[in-house]
């Protein structure tokens, strides 16, 4: 397994134990009640569990297992899937952060607009790998 | 493909069944004019495809293919593998009937069954997260 898909797919199971104990906690507080706060982990439980760990387990996958170069960089342009990791990650944390704050529009945006630029880059570096191997 | 594989495949290729078929409940009340409490199903709609299917599934494909943990363990632990299997089918029918009797008609009973299903599958991801932690390694 390369080095990038261990970080994606550990930032993907620490994200599925913080969304499952987040989860947890709401699933418990609606049979016994604890503290109604509780209900503003919801939106970091459906982002930690969608993008934090759904997601980005596919991606460390796909750059795993996607088809190689013959030459080198055998996985084609290694710093954009990087990038798409580092983007991808900052946007779940503002995403969560903005869970907590009141008022946190811009930070909603901020995050979505991490998430986004993450996506595409990791899209373009993919991209030339789905081919007939 | 191990046992272990199967049966998390499996269950949730049920649980993928089971959230459309409830999705088609959910769907047809409107046009059909269906006396349907949609409000206290739609939670169990969602937690049985993310839970149910996706996360199960995944459970399974990386039980099966991810690199070995050790010549004596190759997929870590087949005990907490199990545990992970049971504690999160167990917890996730708990919550089928739980969440929506909860909804409909509120006691004690249903929310101390509702908190149970919640213990036993956060106890379910903690396990697998414990279990694949080693097997997430440069070769």
């Amino acid at each position: 397994m390369p080095r990038l898909s261990v970080w994606y797919i550990r930032a993907a199971l620490v994200y599925l134990l913080l969304g499952f104990t987040f989860g947890g906690l709401l699933l418990f507080h609606k049979g016994v009640p604890l503290h109604p706060t509780l209900w503003r982990l919801l939106p970091a439980h459906i982002e930690f569990v969608f993008f934090g760990w759904t997601v980005q387990l596919i991606l460390g996958m796909a750059f795993w297992i996607l088809p190689r170069f013959a030459k080198p960089p055998v996985r084609g342009n290694e710093p954009l899937a990087w990038a798409a990791f580092i983007a991808i990650n900052a946007g779940i944390l503002l995403l969560a952060a903005a869970s907590f704050l009141p008022g946190s529009g811009w930070l909603i945006l901020a995050g979505r607009a991490a998430e986004t630029m993450g996506v595409i880059a990791f899209a373009l570096h993919a991209w030339p790998r789905v081919r007939a191997s | 493909m191990p046992a272990l594989t199967r049966w998390f495949l499996r269950s949730a290729l049920i649980s993928f069944i089971l959230a459309l078929l409830l999705g088609l409940v959910i769907a047809a009340r409107a046009p059909l004019n269906l006396e349907f409490p949609a409000s206290a199903f739609s939670p169990v709609f969602f937690h049985l495809f993310m839970v149910g299917w996706v996360a199960q599934l995944i459970f399974g494909v990386v039980f099966w293919m991810f690199p070995k943990y050790s010549r004596e363990q190759p997929r870590g632990s087949e005990a907490l593998g199990w545990a992970t299997f049971w504690l999160l089918n167990l917890g996730l029918a708990l919550r089928l009937v739980g969440e929506p009797a909860q909804v409909l008609a509120p006691s004690r009973l249903w929310g101390w069954l509702l908190a149970a299903s919640a213990l036993l599958q956060w106890l379910a991801g903690m396990i697998f997260v414990i279990n694949t932690w080693g097997r997430v390694k440069e070769r």
